[in-house]
């Protein structure tokens, strides 16, 4: 199986190489298009700026190619949010795959919301044998608003947000499954499975 | 829910982890990379390697740890100790570190903090604030503890989240290695006057003192060494305390 991750100015795209490779997974770090277009599986991870990655994407039209892809595709954390339709992060439009906003928390609590929380309405195969004891990993200060279509499972914090998104062959996720121990580890391998 | 987090930290010279450490099973307990998996595997929410090599090979040994840690573990870990320079956090991100904290070189130039969380986004910068009661005032302290500062540690604490600093790691350097419980007092204030996480270290003895933290102090994760590596207490009972005692850790 071929596995791209796509290769952008985002932070710490390594630590998704790494986690495949815990599967025995050997992805390929690219940007190019057709590597990406023939790969069976595309992951899309993130850390960093909505606006300066948009700008990047679009430069590198790589949104175009995103939006064009039907092979699973997974969208991680920033990822997940670029894959909304606009973001309150610096007022960026996103590549509208889900028709949802970012939204930034309310500072009614500490932000970024930092750690370990756990997945509530699981709604997916691609959440098989995730259960709402299990936790992931966050860090964010944005988040994708509920959808009564494309919300696959929630996180509260502060709000009730989408935790993750699926639409067609899209998937998405705001934590860190990379970093989430074996509930990430479960999530990923269901991914690969699809 | 949010729940409150449990991070050992590992001191670390020449690649290697220092301090004794009790753990029989280990074929290599020198070796950080097996120490890091034992905790990720018992449950730990983070991990934190301190560095405290002083030799000029020292960035590239971090770095070559890094990656090897990153390899191995399926949860965040945070680098620091001798971290000074944007260069120096690049380093190790692109190493594969999930966060750095910084210390001494933020007390003596504190634009940096607003360098490096410009360049690489607030959620990977830490900054550690060692602190001691000097005549009933907080001081930040550094190289240590040793060194004291004219800074009082609360507005220190105040100036590195406005400069961009993600969370505070606050070391309590009157408490740190009495095993008599965490600063509740100061750790709580800090913590409602930010925004941002705090994490308590120095003091941890036993598991009520976790709860106290959590609790009195206000914290958002605790950060201990020894009585971890000298398995006093198991993280999986310290976890599955917390949750009896009305705290939310993750199990």
């Amino acid at each position: 199986m071929e596995v791209a991750i796509i290769k952008y100015n985002s932070g710490n795209v390594l630590s998704v190489l790494y986690a495949l490779e815990r599967l025995g997974v050997q992805a390929k770090l690219t940007d190019d298009p057709e590597e990406i277009k023939k790969a069976d599986k595309v992951i899309f991870p993130g850390q960093g700026e909505a606006s300066s990655a948009m700008k990047y994407l679009r430069e590198k039209k790589l949104d175009l190619l995103i939006k064009d892809l039907d092979q699973p595709f997974f969208g991680i954390c920033l990822g997940q949010q670029l894959l909304c339709s606009h973001s309150e992060e610096n007022d960026t439009s996103c590549l509208g795959i889900f028709p949802i906003q970012v939204k930034k928390f309310p500072p009614l609590d500490k932000v970024p919301h930092v750690g370990w929380n756990n997945l509530e309405n699981i709604n997916s195969p691609l959440l098989a044998e995730v259960t709402e004891e299990d936790y992931v990993y966050y860090v964010h200060s944005y988040y994708a608003e509920l959808h009564p279509e494309y919300t696959i499972a929630s996180t509260h914090y502060l709000e009730d947000f989408s935790a993750l998104l699926h639409k067609d062959n899209y998937y998405a996720m705001q934590a860190h499954p990379e970093k989430s121990s074996l509930a990430g580890q479960k999530i990923l391998t269901n991914f690969l499975k699809l | 829910m949010l729940t409150k987090r449990i991070i050992p930290c590992l001191d670390i010279k020449d690649g290697r982890t220092v301090k004794g450490v009790n753990f029989v099973d280990l074929r290599d307990a020198g070796d950080p990379v097996e120490l890091a998996k034992v905790y990720s595997d018992e449950g730990a929410d983070e991990l934190v390697f301190l560095d405290i090599t002083a030799t000029v090979d020292k960035r590239k040994t971090l770095a070559e740890l890094v990656t090897r840690v990153a390899k191995a573990i399926n949860i965040p870990f945070t680098v620091g100790g001798g971290i000074s320079t944007v260069e120096d956090v690049k380093v190790l991100l692109n190493a594969g570190a999930d966060k750095i904290s910084i210390n001494s070189a933020a007390v003596k130039r504190p634009e940096v903090i607003n360098e490096m969380a410009a360049e690489f986004g607030s959620q990977c910068i830490v900054v550690a604030i060692d602190t001691r009661n000097v005549d009933g005032i907080d001081f930040v302290h550094t190289h240590g503890g040793r060194k004291a500062t004219l800074l009082k540690t609360q507005d220190w604490a105040k100036e590195v989240a406005e400069r961009g600093a993600g969370e505070i790691l606050l070391t309590s350097m009157d408490h740190d290695g009495t095993k008599a419980g965490f600063a509740n007092d100061l750790t709580s204030e800090i913590s409602a006057m930010l925004s941002i996480p705090v994490i308590a270290s120095g003091g941890a003895g036993n598991m009520p003192h976790f709860e106290d933290v959590f609790t009195a102090g206000k914290a958002d994760a605790a950060l201990a060494a020894s009585i971890f590596h000298f398995k006093e207490i198991g993280i999986p009972e310290l976890k599955n305390y917390l949750n009896d005692h009305g705290v939310n850790a993750r199990l």
